[in-house]
């Protein structure tokens, strides 16, 4: 084994600021932006890994399986939402939904 | 250089480099099918990992659930492409230069002097009949049984949620009637009329 775990971290670390970059630079689709953070969840869970591995502790599996249930119910109702914002304004872009704007 | 790490750098590149190009690309479809890449990617690092199980739960749940979720949304929504290509790099130089100051502090924090192979050693690799399915099963049915009843309980809520947000209201629902059909007679839905064959005309005027 030469692979350490700094270098999972650090490409954990990258992938998650690129997600991070996604989300700053698509302000005109939200689908887009469900995607950079299915993205930097998946950083995350590489975090776990790496730890549950290095550690020999299992319990780091267990939270990326939490982890991957919520993230499968909340990109579950967030496309729901955005049917239904499709459905209400006809375009799904992040500038036309400021209703809720002063 | 050993092959593992060949194998970690070369799923590490396809890891960054398809999440760059799905977070710039401009089709929606395209962004779903890079993001597919890195998924893949990222499962084959939790197999370096000895994640077996989570890597295929990663591919099956992740790219056969919700990345085709977000395919057949993308495909039904018929987003314009115009409004796509608008207003793309407002925040671009703000998010590189904020993404480049976490990436280079993480570098100093996470370095090798940190945990590097010298501070955390590499655990010895299990033998081949060492099945990681049994070990979480047995930590997820024993000491984690709240919490995965818990999850069981959330998926719920969000299949009844996500229905209960696009269900179309009672208006534009088709639906049976049985008292208005049962009601209904013979002569309000047939009516008998007596029409001339128009291609015996046309017979006619071809004789003719």
């Amino acid at each position: 084994m030469v692979v350490s775990l700094s270098d999972y971290l650090i490409l954990s670390s990258i992938v998650f600021c690129i997600g991070l970059v996604g989300i700053f630079v698509n302000r005109t689709n939200i689908i887009t932006l469900l995607m950079c953070v299915e993205l930097i969840l998946v950083a995350v869970n590489t975090n776990f890994i790496a730890f549950s591995y290095f550690l020999e502790n299992e319990s780091g599996q267990i939270f990326v399986f939490f982890i991957l249930t919520v993230a499968a119910a909340e990109v579950a109702i967030g496309l729901a939402i955005l049917t239904l914002l499709f459905r209400n304004k006809g375009s799904i872009s992040v500038d036309v939904t400021n209703s809720l704007k002063g | 250089m050993e092959f593992e790490q060949i194998l970690f750098y070369i799923f590490s590149f396809w890891f960054v480099a398809s999440s760059l190009a799905m977070i710039f690309s401009r089709n929606a479809a395209k962004a779903v099918l890079f993001l597919i890449l890195a998924f893949f990617s990222a499962a084959s690092i939790w197999i370096l990992l000895e994640a077996e199980f989570l890597a295929i739960i990663l591919i099956l749940v992740y790219v056969g659930a919700v990345m085709v979720l977000f395919l057949f949304v993308i495909k039904m929504l018929n987003i314009d492409k115009s409004t796509l290509r608008a207003k793309f790099a407002g925040y671009l130089p703000l998010g590189l230069v904020v993404a480049a100051v976490i990436v280079a502090e993480m570098i100093l924090v996470l370095g090798s002097h940190q945990f590097g192979l010298e501070v955390v050693a590499a655990p010895a690799r299990h033998s081949a009949d060492y099945s990681n399915i049994t070990v979480l099963a047995t930590q997820l049915y024993t000491t984690y049984v709240y919490p995965f009843e818990l999850a069981a309980v959330l998926l719920l809520i969000a299949i009844i949620a996500a229905i209960t947000l696009v269900h179309q209201s009672q208006i534009k629902r088709k639906q049976q009637s049985i008292s208005e059909q049962v009601k209904v007679r013979a002569k309000d839905r047939l009516r008998l009329i007596s029409i001339t064959s128009p291609n015996k005309k046309t017979k006619e005027v071809d004789g003719g």
